[in-house]
Parts: C-alpha cells; sequence; structure tokens
C-alpha cells in the first residue's frame, strides 16, 4: 500500500499557487500528487459560459435559496446564476466569524483561479522594506532584488497584460501589451499628470486577461463573463494554464474530493512523511507519501491543516514552535473612492466589454516628500469609465421603448486597496468544539481593521474626489462601501516568513522552519499585505522560486 | 384575479405542488400583455413576444424576497381591480389605448408593484433571444474593446 501510494512531491490544493507548484515539480521531472478537496472542473469542458442568457433559468440572477445555502458566497460581487458553482455552500462549509469576515472560497480543481479579479502588479522594495521601516509584523527576509527574476519567470507565461512606467515604486514586468485605455480615461489621465506634482497618475490596470495569444490560450474577447470560466482561454486560470502543463508531463496525479485532514510528521526522521486525506465521497481515510510537500490550500486552509497536524513533536501543530501560525491575518481595507460624471466626448462609446480599467500607482508614503503623518503605508485605486445605454426610462409604450436605445452619460470611479497592517492578534484558531461533515475543526476567525485602516479610509475617499475633479470629473461624490475584514478576498499572512525562527514560521525559501520538507507558498506565507491589489502573481514567483530551491535541495540530499 | 390572492394566502412554499410555474397560464397571460403594454411590437418584437410573463413568474418565485412576492402578487390584483373601476373590463380585455393610459398613471404616481412588474420586463426583455438579438444588437464575443467609437454598439 505504501509504495503505491508513495509520491517524489505532494501539492495540497489547486488554486493559483497549487497550480503553480504542480507545473514546476512535474516540469523537473518529480512525481507529483496533486490534491484537490472540491470535485473536479475540467477546462473549457466544464464550463457554462457559452450559454446565452435567455438559456439561464433566472437570466443570470441569484434566487432566495442561493442566498440561504450562501448567505457569506452570494453577497461576492461576481457570484451570479453561472459562476455560483465556483463557490462554496456556506451552510455545508462553515466557519464562524467572531468578527464579522467574509470568507469567499472556491472548492474545486482551479480554487478561485477559475473567479479571481486577475489584477497583477509586482510588490517593490519598498513594499519588502515595510516593516522593518515602521515595526509591524516580521522584516521580510527576501528584498525585491530575490523575486524579480522570479516575476520574470512566471509573467510571460501567466500572459499579464500591462504597460511600461518605470516607476521605483511599482516595477515594470514582463508584460503583453496593455488593454487600452477609452478617450475619458486618456483626457483625465493627461489632466491628472499634468495637474499633480506628488506624482499622482493615472495607468492602464495590469491583468492576467490576455492581449495576445499563448500557445492555446486566448486572447480575451471582451466579453465581461470571466467569473463564468472561459472557453476561449483568454485569462490565466490554474485550469486554463498550470494544471494542463503539468499534465502533459505525465508525472501529475490529480486526485479531486480529497480533504487533507492531517500532515504526517515522523519525529525519528524529522520531517513530514505524507498527508492523511479523508475522500469527500466516501469519507474514507487514505494516507500518501512523499519527500517534499508544498501546501497550497489557501491562507485559511493551510493554517487549518497545520493547526490540525498534531504530534509529540508538534502539540501545536506542524512547525508551529513559534506560536505564530495562524496569527497575523491581513485582508486589505478597501472601498472608499470616489465617482463623478464627464460632460464631452458625447459622441462616443465604447465597444467590448474591457476586463481591466486604470490604475493609480501608490502616492502616499513613498519618499520624503510624500509622507503623511495620517496613516502608515499606501494604497492604490482602480476604476475607470463607462457609458452605457440607459436602461430604464420614465412612461411606457413605443415613447419609452425609443428611448432605451439611447446612451447614457459618460461616468468615472475609483476605487482604493490599502494595505492592512499586520497586529497578532487578528488570528484564525481552530473551534474548541464545533467540526465540520469530515470531523474537521471548524475555523474561528477573529480580525479587524484598526486606527492605521481607519484613517487610510478617510484618506483614499478624499484623494479619489481630488484626482477626480483635477481630471474634469464633474459632480464628485465621495463614497466609503463600507467593506469588512475578507471581502476583498486578499487573506495573507498566518503562517509569515521571517528572518527569526522564533516569530515567524518560513524561511527565505518559503520552507518552513521546523520542518524542512514542507513549503508553504500560499498567501499565508507573506509578512505583509502590500497595498496593491493582485497578491496572486507574488504568490506564482515565490511557488515557482521555492520548487526551484526545493528540487535543488532534493538534488543536494538535504530534502529527502 | 382571485388566484394570485390564493396563492399569496396559501404562502410561498412552491417548491413543490404546482409544476415549474409561480403563477397559472392566465396570470403569465396577463402579465405578458402588461409587458407588451410597456414595450410593445414595433419594427421589432414586443415583449410578449420575449415571454416576459414567464420570466416574471420565474423571478417572483426564485428571487424574489418574500416582501417582494407580496407587493408583486397584490399589484396584480390591484391593477386589475383598476382596470375594472375605470373601463369596468379586466386588463387583458382592454383596448391598447386604455391599458397604456392606466400604466402610464401607474408609472407617473411610482406604485411600487407597477415598478417591479416594469422593471422586470425591461430585464426579461433584454435577456431573452427576441429582445438581445432584435432589438439590441447581441454579440457574445466582440473580440477586441475599443474605448472611443462613434457608433453605439447595442444597435444594429
Amino acid at each position: 500500500m505504501k509504495n503505491k501510494n508513495t509520491y517524489d512531491a505532494i501539492v495540497i490544493g489547486t488554486g493559483i499557487s497549487g497550480g503553480w507548484a504542480a507545473k514546476e515539480l512535474c516540469e523537473k521531472g518529480l512525481k507529483t500528487l496533486v490534491l484537490e478537496r472540491g470535485r473536479d472542473v475540467k477546462h473549457i469542458v466544464d464550463y457554462e459560459d457559452l450559454k446565452p442568457p435567455w438559456e439561464l433559468e433566472h437570466r443570470g440572477l441569484k434566487t432566495q435559496e442561493d442566498i440561504r445555502l450562501s448567505p457569506i458566497q452570494s453577497g461576492v460581487y461576481n457570484y451570479n446564476e453561472v459562476s455560483k458553482k465556483y463557490f462554496v455552500n456556506d451552510l455545508d462549509q462553515p466557519y464562524e466569524q467572531v468578527k464579522p469576515f467574509e470568507w469567499a472560497r472556491g472548492y474545486q480543481t482551479g480554487g478561485r483561479s477559475l473567479i479571481w479579479g486577475r489584477q497583477c502588479y509586482r510588490r517593490s522594495e519598498i513594499d519588502f522594506l515595510a516593516n522593518a521601516k515602521d515595526g509591524f509584523g516580521v522584516d521580510w527576509p527576501i528584498r525585491y532584488k530575490d523575486i524579480a527574476p522570479w516575476y520574470d519567470y512566471v509573467e510571460p507565461f501567466v500572459g499579464v497584460s500591462g504597460s511600461l512606467e518605470g516607476l521605483p515604486h511599482l516595477p515594470d514586468g514582463k508584460f503583453q501589451p496593455p488593454m487600452p485605455m477609452n478617450c475619458v480615461e486618456k483626457e483625465v489621465a493627461e489632466r491628472v499628470k499634468k495637474g499633480f506634482t506628488d506624482g499622482r497618475m493615472i495607468i492602464h490596470g495590469r491583468t492576467a486577461n490576455h492581449t495576445k495569444r499563448i500557445g492555446s490560450r486566448g486572447p480575451c474577447q471582451y466579453r465581461g463573463t470571466c467569473e463564468s470560466g472561459c472557453s476561449y482561454g483568454g485569462y490565466f486560470s490554474s485550469n486554463s494554464a498550470t494544471l494542463p502543463a503539468a499534465m502533459e508531463t505525465g508525472n501529475m496525479t490529480l486526485r479531486p474530493f480529497s480533504v487533507v485532514k492531517e500532515i504526517i510528521y515522523d519525529k525519528e526522521k524529522q520531517r513530514a512523511t505524507g498527508v492523511r486525506v479523508i475522500d469527500a465521497e466516501t469519507f474514507e481515510e487514505h494516507e500518501y507519501f512523499a519527500n517534499v510537500i508544498f501546501l497550497n490550500a489557501s491562507t485559511l486552509n493551510s493554517t487549518l491543516i497545520l493547526l490540525n497536524s498534531v504530534s509529540d513533536a508538534f502539540p501545536n501543530g506542524l512547525g508551529n514552535g513559534s506560536g505564530q501560525i495562524g496569527h497575523n491575518l491581513m485582508d486589505m481595507p478597501y472601498g472608499g473612492g470616489a465617482r463623478g460624471s464627464y460632460e464631452g466626448f458625447e459622441d462616443k462609446y465604447t465597444y467590448g466589454v474591457r476586463p481591466t480599467g486604470i490604475f493609480v500607482p501608490r502616492f502616499r508614503n513613498i519618499n520624503k516628500a510624500t509622507e503623511t503623518k495620517d496613516f502608515l503605508r499606501g494604497y492604490t485605486f482602480q476604476g475607470g469609465a463607462v457609458r452605457g445605454r440607459i436602461g430604464n426610462a420614465p412612461g411606457v409604450g413605443i415613447e419609452l421603448k425609443d428611448k432605451l436605445t439611447e446612451a447614457g452619460g459618460w461616468e468615472m470611479a475609483i476605487t482604493a486597496w490599502g494595505e492592512h497592517l499586520p497586529y497578532y492578534e487578528n488570528k484564525v484558531t481552530l473551534h474548541e468544539e464545533k467540526k465540520d461533515k469530515f470531523g474537521m475543526p471548524i475555523l474561528k476567525i477573529d480580525c479587524e481593521f484598526r486606527e492605521n485602516e481607519k484613517a487610510m479610509l478617510e484618506d483614499m475617499m478624499n484623494s479619489a474626489a481630488e484626482i477626480l475633479e483635477m481630471g474634469g470629473v464633474k459632480n464628485v461624490k465621495k463614497y466609503n462601501m463600507n467593506k469588512i475584514p475578507g471581502s476583498c478576498i486578499h487573506e495573507t499572512g498566518t503562517a509569515r516568513m521571517g528572518l527569526d525562527t522564533k516569530t515567524s514560521v518560513l524561511n527565505k525559501w518559503n520552507q518552513m522552519h521546523e520542518v524542512s520538507n514542507v513549503f508553504i507558498t500560499d498567501g499565508s506565507a507573506m509578512a505583509s499585505s502590500g497595498c496593491t491589489p493582485g497578491p496572486s502573481i507574488t504568490y506564482m514567483a515565490l511557488t515557482a522560486r521555492a520548487v526551484d530551491y526545493a528540487v535543488k535541495e532534493m538534488k543536494k540530499g538535504n530534502i529527502r | 384575479m382571485a388566484t394570485s390572492s390564493l396563492i399569496f394566502q396559501v404562502g410561498f412554499n412552491f417548491k413543490t405542488g404546482d409544476g415549474n410555474g409561480f403563477f397559472s397560464e392566465d396570470q403569465i397571460n396577463f402579465l405578458n400583455e402588461v409587458g407588451e403594454t410597456i414595450l410593445p411590437q414595433t419594427d421589432t418584437p414586443g415583449a410578449k413576444a420575449a415571454n416576459v410573463g414567464e420570466f416574471m413568474s420565474v423571478v417572483a418565485r426564485d428571487c424574489y424576497t418574500p416582501q417582494n412576492q407580496k407587493v408583486f402578487v397584490e399589484g396584480m390584483d390591484k391593477l386589475n381591480s383598476l382596470c375594472k373601476k375605470d373601463y369596468k373590463k379586466p386588463f387583458v380585455a382592454c383596448k391598447v389605448t386604455q391599458r397604456t393610459e392606466l400604466l402610464s398613471k401607474l408609472d407617473q404616481e411610482g406604485a411600487d408593484y407597477f415598478k417591479l412588474m416594469k422593471s422586470l420586463t425591461l430585464t426579461g426583455y433584454y435577456t431573452s433571444q427576441v429582445g438581445a438579438t432584435q432589438f439590441l444588437n447581441y454579440n457574445p464575443a466582440p473580440g477586441f474593446y475599443d474605448g472611443c467609437t462613434t457608433k453605439k454598439p447595442w444597435i444594429k
């Protein structure tokens, strides 16, 4: 039995980072078992994106039953009649909110890579220096130069479209051509560039929607239905890109319906020997063995697996001598912004649905001149200008019908994503009593925003209004979407990297300080949240880097 | 319409018993006529050709909160009562001019139930095959983005 269930490597999870671990390990010749807790979703075959709206029973709308079964997921911005099959049933997969926390989850092959926001921004040197500078969290054990070659490595395969800007605080990458701005965005960008002296500017969004074909993938068809899965392969997902590459090597064994209960640790050998899996269909337990394990179950579920992997050697969870696992949970404060109308370009319209928008790089606290006393660190904006058909109008009959083909006005909005400081008290723990249907403890999430995040939100709204007004946008109104933690879907930090084994879980190679053959390269590894949306590209780069290191160490005999 | 009141009184557990439809055929026909009055056939098909009545039935059954269901169902009765008061006939038996006059009045007054009916008529029409492909320029795969075109993309 042991031989049959033994592989060179095991990857837990098939989302953005697990897909990359699978691809890299398989391409380096390792026989790799890839475990997915949910059902299999095959690229193209299992998508329903080609259905026209009239073939959907509710024409895309969510039902009261959807809301009852998935009160959390049904509130996620891209949850709809087609995409709902990529979100979990909350009643079936419960967790406890000690404080309000929205946890978006997708349990299937590809995980949330099917429904992600696709924005991709490199972190810069100031992001890696931030913790050391202001003392929140622990210093990152890497700097920009350590990860830059790995961004270079993953970006062309991912297929990131974007513009080169030459900004030190938002490094350029190996990009495909950007998706174009519309005429209003160009005009507003021009005025903003001329008007501000503090570096505020509007650039193209950087997105994993492809403007060029990559192998059999893409390009993007500008349909605006990414969350349905994309039969054109117009955006990067594990399903479209990394898992097929892994499969092609002949080295991957993908096992869906595999809920990892724990990582098995051998005290004598001082290493992890494998994993214990609960089959989600039969509820039977199986053990699988390997020389190296990549844990990529997503931040909160990786934490669950670690904390549930208790042994004599690690009574508080695998590799948790520091006591840090589950702590320092971050999301990103977001939702402060402004909107207004644009007068002009009245004879101009847009064609196609662009799956990205414009971007405002960080402009607070990037140097002495831009320092603010109000808060630490920074934030960035996403947004865009749109003009559509009016959807409704007063009246009934022929006159109404005629009006419905008229255009509305141009409108422009920008919304900020900011940095969440790492606080030890923001944490996720195992519930003392409640278990899920697999007998796994459910998670208790206790996370909040504090004064720094609140001060940042105020500034987001004010500076958004200033930017739009400088750009010539009229009737500008500020807004705060009052988002709770988790709703940004950028949860990070619960098994952080660091230099000191007493205060961190992973070393500079995403390798557990205390268990040298376990690597964690999902969001839990982050020592800070960063201030740009799109953390995934950083997970991808770190994953490829960690696999490269792990395989070299295996060859040297340092990992067995 | 008495049956709608009956449906309301027995509650909203429609998952079993009455097949696919929340509303009866008569009610769906009534809603199609309301829809057709809101969006009549011109050189493009009207809301009836898009069967918005059936769409309204499905949305009211599955997507509406109990509160909106109540407003909608009671609204169908209210609309018919007003019609009988003004024209001595149920809505479906009225002339187009009478129907248009009544619905225009409800639109101006901003009657809650009429707002729901109008909104579902528009959504149901835009997302129907005839509405999307004949009234609008349905284009499932544009292929590129043009941020500065002089042509309204939703018109053929």
